[in-house]
């Protein structure tokens, strides 16, 4: 049997505990322990950036994360993004309107990637944007929607029409 | 893509942490988890004991005083690219820091961790090597200094004992009105790089170098120092034409061969980016005229 420990986190924004193999990283831990699939697994050796999520606001790769890293942390996935009544996250909205997922896989670390910089840099430039979003990969390579909903949904945070 | 099995401490002091590296067999010290969480999932890695560092407050201080900065080993790369103290006293860290990896990995990554790694391409070994840092070392028994141009044994290798954990590092600055410049080539953007480059610049009343600091990293196991071109530049006139005469000394070079790039490339590379670092950190000097 591998060494477990009993664990407590908020994830988004609710309390959860659970056992967890202190060798789990925290991505499994979510999707595997807590059933939020949301978060995806492209490597699981921190380059893909697929399974960004936001730890204490942060974006990290939750790969190189182990999940008793996690614990009395509070851990923002996909699933915490849009409001209670299911209206969508500015980001989520942006991502429909411009094409921006095309396949999706990549889009949840996506979005975690982008709610930390655009809270940081409400006002980025197409470049400025490439650059933050370099560490996750898309595998489409449709990188021009996603720069394009990026830029749109920067726009909607900061209050202007989109 | 899962680590084997390993027990797990997650110790509060570090005296706690010291105790354990020095009594378990096959330990390793887990700091940021960006080059160690990947070397476990692929198997490179496989400690019997984990000892996690992330629980122990005060390894991640960051000091500017007097002349000098430290850095504690456990400081996110992150916190100490948006620190204004460092950007103001340090720039040339603060410009490395930017091509360190991604957002996401500077969230987590340390510097200490980034030190012990020691990949050749590593920015932030290039800017200690730079910066004439001293690494600050500890283990049960005691603690002690190791000057940056010794810390790299071999590729990879650190020298450092089974039992000694870095704790921090300290860099004595470079006086106001120097100029500094880090640049790289990499394939994409946050990739280790296959050549970077740092250079320091101080002028004097008169315009001339007064002090030079050059090194490369990506050539070789360990970051190199061009003391070479550092003695052409050094009392000289800044023009075009020297900085483009102390970039040459690239070309005689003994850089690494590997499958991403050749020896020769490497060579041109450092060459080019050389020159680029002497043109844009003489132009960040202040005080004399460009």
């Amino acid at each position: 049997m591998s060494e477990s420990r009993h664990i407590a986190l908020h994830v988004n924004g609710e309390r959860r505990e659970a056992e967890t193999p202190v060798r789990q990283h925290l991505a499994d831990f979510l999707r595997g322990t807590l059933g939020l699939t949301g978060t995806h697994l492209g490597c699981e050796h921190g380059v893909c950036g697929a399974c960004t999520v936001l730890v204490d606001g942060r974006a990290v790769r939750a790969c190189l994360m182990l999940a008793v890293q996690a614990a009395g942390r509070a851990v923002t996935t996909i699933e915490g993004l849009a409001a209670a009544d299911g209206t969508l996250h500015p980001l989520q909205q942006a991502f429909c309107d411009h094409h921006g997922l095309q396949c999706g896989f990549c889009t949840p670390g996506i979005l975690a990637t982008l709610v930390e910089y655009l809270a940081e840099n409400p006002d980025p430039g197409a470049e400025d944007l490439r650059i933050a979003l370099s560490g996750n990969i898309c595998r489409c390579t449709g990188y021009d929607s996603i720069v394009a909903a990026a830029l749109a949904a920067a726009r909607a945070l900061r209050g202007e029409a989109a | 893509m899962k680590p084997a099995r390993f027990a797990y401490h997650d110790p509060d002091h570090l005296a706690e942490a010291l105790a354990l590296l020095a009594r378990l067999e096959n330990a390793r010290v887990l700091a940021g988890g960006q080059s160690l969480m990947p070397m476990l999932a692929m198997r490179v890695a496989m400690p019997d004991h984990l000892i996690d560092l992330n629980r122990i407050p005060g390894l991640d201080g960051i000091v500017v005083a007097e002349g000098s900065l430290r850095i504690g080993a456990m400081a996110r790369q992150r916190r100490i690219e948006d620190s204004p103290a460092i950007r103001a006293a340090c720039p040339l860290m603060t410009e490395a820091l930017g091509l360190v990896g991604h957002i996401q990995t500077r969230n987590r990554g340390t510097i200490g961790g980034s030190l012990c790694h020691l990949d050749p391409s590593a920015e932030l070994v290039t800017v200690a090597a730079a910066l004439d840092a001293t690494i600050e070392v500890a283990s049960a028994t005691g603690t002690r200094d190791i000057g940056i141009a010794d810390f790299p044994l071999g590729l990879m290798t650190p020298s450092l004992a089974a039992e000694e954990m870095v704790v921090g590092l300290r860099i004595p600055l470079w006086p106001a009105g120097h100029g500094a410049c880090f640049t790289e080539f990499a394939r994409r953007h946050g990739d280790y790089a296959i050549v970077s480059a740092a250079a320091l610049l101080l002028p004097d009343a008169q315009g001339r170098i007064a002090r030079v600091s050059l090194t490369l990293g990506g050539v070789s196991a360990g970051p190199l120092r061009l003391a070479a071109a550092e003695a052409m530049l050094l009392g000289e006139a800044p023009s075009p034409a020297l900085f483009r005469a102390a970039a040459s000394c690239c070309a005689g070079i003994d850089a690494m061969e590997d499958p991403q790039a050749p020896a020769w490339y490497r060579r041109r590379l450092a060459t080019v980016l050389v020159r680029r670092a002497l043109e844009q950190a003489w132009a960040r000097t202040e005080g004399v005229a460009a």
